[in-house]
């Protein structure tokens, strides 16, 4: 076990470093559109070249490539251009927003989508797993920002229940983080379901629990007691990945509801060419993913015994 | 092992076999009403320039709500955008330009993903561990972020979303491509072709490939509609094609703004793809049922 946590770690180091080294041959192989970035488009030559000067850009490429590496590891991310203050003064308070509003989606999604897999998979091809499965596909069907704008639709303009922008201007809102929560929510939740309902549906026709309703036990102890424990490791790989496609999705929902966080920074970033700010977030969102693929997998061995004492 | 060695006569007509599976999904409601959306948007792209009311970047009446009535005597049924124009043609326009990027993106992820995944799966070896390991390094980026990388550095437009698509989705193919040809690659007719001399490619893709077409058709129609949802997103972002001309995540990013206040130049675009989307995720549902489970 603790060889593989090791192995897991080491091969997590890797992928970052290589994921370092796409990046900065993407965004900083070549210092002149690094200078036009920085400095604005309407500089001299000789302004630029100081700059580059400067700031050490005249060096070998791998000198710099492992000076940069260093800085990015402390934390040392550069100063952002739209921002004109240090990256890292941005970056933490707009990471912490998305974790409070990523918190509240997993907090919902995660007991919502296990009990509806549950009861679907209980039963294979009951009229009950039938309506759960049709109404996940339904709902995965509808792309976050289409739902994000119906629902606002609905329920700010139509209802005018609610707020239609998430900018927390005033402190934090739970008003305003409804419609958020529920844009993510009803598009993420129909994966899991469906990934719960197909362990689910497996472990169901394992002799054991054929046994177990043979032997006369209530049909209640034989899902609580014998199927759910087994059934219930898969869905746990299925939610950590989830956690990379949230990433994706809070872009979306943060861009449409104005909501101050780590995706719609990361797009900000992204459509004024605010270089260091787009490698700290890359490498942010990459790390958040990376991490929860390496926590899945570690847990998926710990939950599974037959994996553990092999 | 001393079984006869021969091609089974039912790989002959591989086609016909496939359509015949195929047609059994009329035994799939969820499968036919998923057929019945996808034909009728198909339907709406061949035929847009005989019922498409008006030309789609023409300008006439902006801020019309739907049903509005039009200076030349018809009716804006959906109503216009702020520009003045008339949102029923546009989305039925904008189904040509989905219907025409998506797929195509999705065919070239498919390509290089089926060339890649028979290879490391093929040969294994070095060869599976290079492509392997390359593509756990693409799939372990947040998808949206590499998307957004993508076009950002080399900029919007069709190909380069259809390249960007491509990169992107193709290590997933690869991923499930491989599998199969792992599961496949030690039966006997393939030792078969071996013994009979046959180039490795010839195996890969006249002996394994008809053979794994099962659950490739099932996520090719998965990830279809997944590619739709994300050529949506880039336009839904300003990272789409370039307007004027209608595409339905770039004329939601448009009028976005003023979905609190005209929430109908939003909405349809909306409600045209989850209704694309939804078609292709149910016929993959009764695909699957009719050539997976059989």
């Amino acid at each position: 076990m603790a060889r593989f946590i090791v192995k897991r770690l080491l091969f997590m180091a890797a992928t970052m470093l290589t994921v370092s080294i796409l990046l900065f041959g993407l965004l900083e192989i070549s210092p002149g559109s690094v200078a036009t970035k920085v400095l604005g488009p309407y500089t001299s030559q000789e302004q630029r070249d100081l700059w580059l000067e400067a700031h050490g850009y005249f060096r070998p490429l791998h000198v710099r490539y492992l000076d940069w590496l260093g800085h990015l590891v402390q934390g040392e991310f550069g100063e952002s251009i739209r921002f004109k203050v240090p990256v890292a003064e941005v970056l933490w308070p707009r990471l912490s927003n998305t974790a409070v509003l990523g918190g509240l989606v997993l907090v919902i999604m995660v007991p919502f989508s296990l009990a509806l897999g549950v009861l679907a998979g209980m039963k294979e091809g009951s009229p009950l797993d039938r309506t759960i499965s049709l109404f996940s596909i339904v709902t995965t069907s509808v792309p976050e920002f289409a739902s994000s704008v119906i629902l606002a639709a609905l329920f700010v303009f139509y209802l005018g229940l609610l707020p239609g922008t998430s900018t927390m201007a005033s402190g934090f809102s739970w008003r305003e983080m409804v419609l958020p929560v529920l844009v993510l929510v009803l598009y993420d939740f129909g994966y899991v379901t469906r990934m719960t309902r197909a362990s689910m549906v497996e472990v169901m026709t394992r002799p054991y629990i054929r046994t177990a309703v043979l032997k006369g036990l209530p049909h209640r102890r034989v899902i609580f007691r014998h199927a759910l424990r087994n059934a219930l490791i898969a869905p746990f790989t299925v939610i950590m990945l989830q956690i990379n496609w949230l990433l994706s999705g809070v872009i979306v929902v943060e861009f449409f509801f104005a909501y101050k966080g780590f995706g719609s920074l990361l797009l900000e970033a992204s459509l004024n060419q605010d270089l260091f700010l787009i490698e700290a977030c890359t490498m942010v969102s990459v790390l958040v993913a990376v991490g929860t693929q390496t926590l899945a997998d570690i847990g998926y061995v710990y939950l599974n015994p037959r994996i553990r004492f092999s | 092992m001393t079984e006869v060695i021969s091609k089974p006569a039912t790989r002959r007509l591989p086609l016909v076999g496939l359509l015949s599976r195929v047609l059994l999904l009329r035994e799939s409601w969820v499968g036919m009403i998923g057929a019945a959306l996808i034909v009728f948007w198909v339907l709406l792209a061949f035929t847009a320039p005989l019922i498409s009311p008006y030309h789609p970047n023409a300008t006439l009446v902006p801020y019309a709500v739907p049903g509005t009535a039009a200076p030349d005597g018809g009716t804006f049924w959906l109503g216009t955008d702020h520009i003045g124009r008339d949102i029923l043609s546009r989305v039925i326009w904008g189904t040509r330009t989905v219907l025409v990027y998506a797929p195509l993106a999705t065919l070239s992820a498919y390509a290089l993903g089926i060339v890649l995944g028979l290879a490391a799966g093929y040969y294994r070896g070095w060869m599976d561990e290079v492509l392997s390991r390359f593509s756990d390094l693409v799939l372990s980026f947040p998808v949206l972020v590499l998307y957004i990388l993508i076009i950002v550095r080399f900029g919007s437009s069709g190909l380069n979303i259809i390249l960007a698509v491509t990169f992107a989705s193709a290590p997933g193919v690869m991923r499930i491509v491989r599998g199969l040809v792992l599961d496949i690659r030690d039966r006997d007719y393939i030792a078969a072709a071996q013994m009979r001399g046959e180039s490795p490619w010839y195996i890969m893709f006249v002996e394994i490939l008809p053979n794994v077409r099962g659950p490739l058709i099932v996520d090719g129609c998965l990830r279809l509609g997944y590619v739709t949802i994300t050529i949506g997103v880039l336009g839904f972002l300003g990272l789409g094609l370039p307007p004027p001309d209608p595409d339905w995540g770039g004329m939601i990013n448009e009028t976005r703004s003023m979905a609190m206040a005209f929430p109908h130049m939003a909405l349809f675009p909306c409600l045209a793809i989850s209704s694309l989307v939804l078609g292709l995720n149910l016929l993959a549902d009764g695909l699957r049922e009719v050539l997976l489970d059989a």
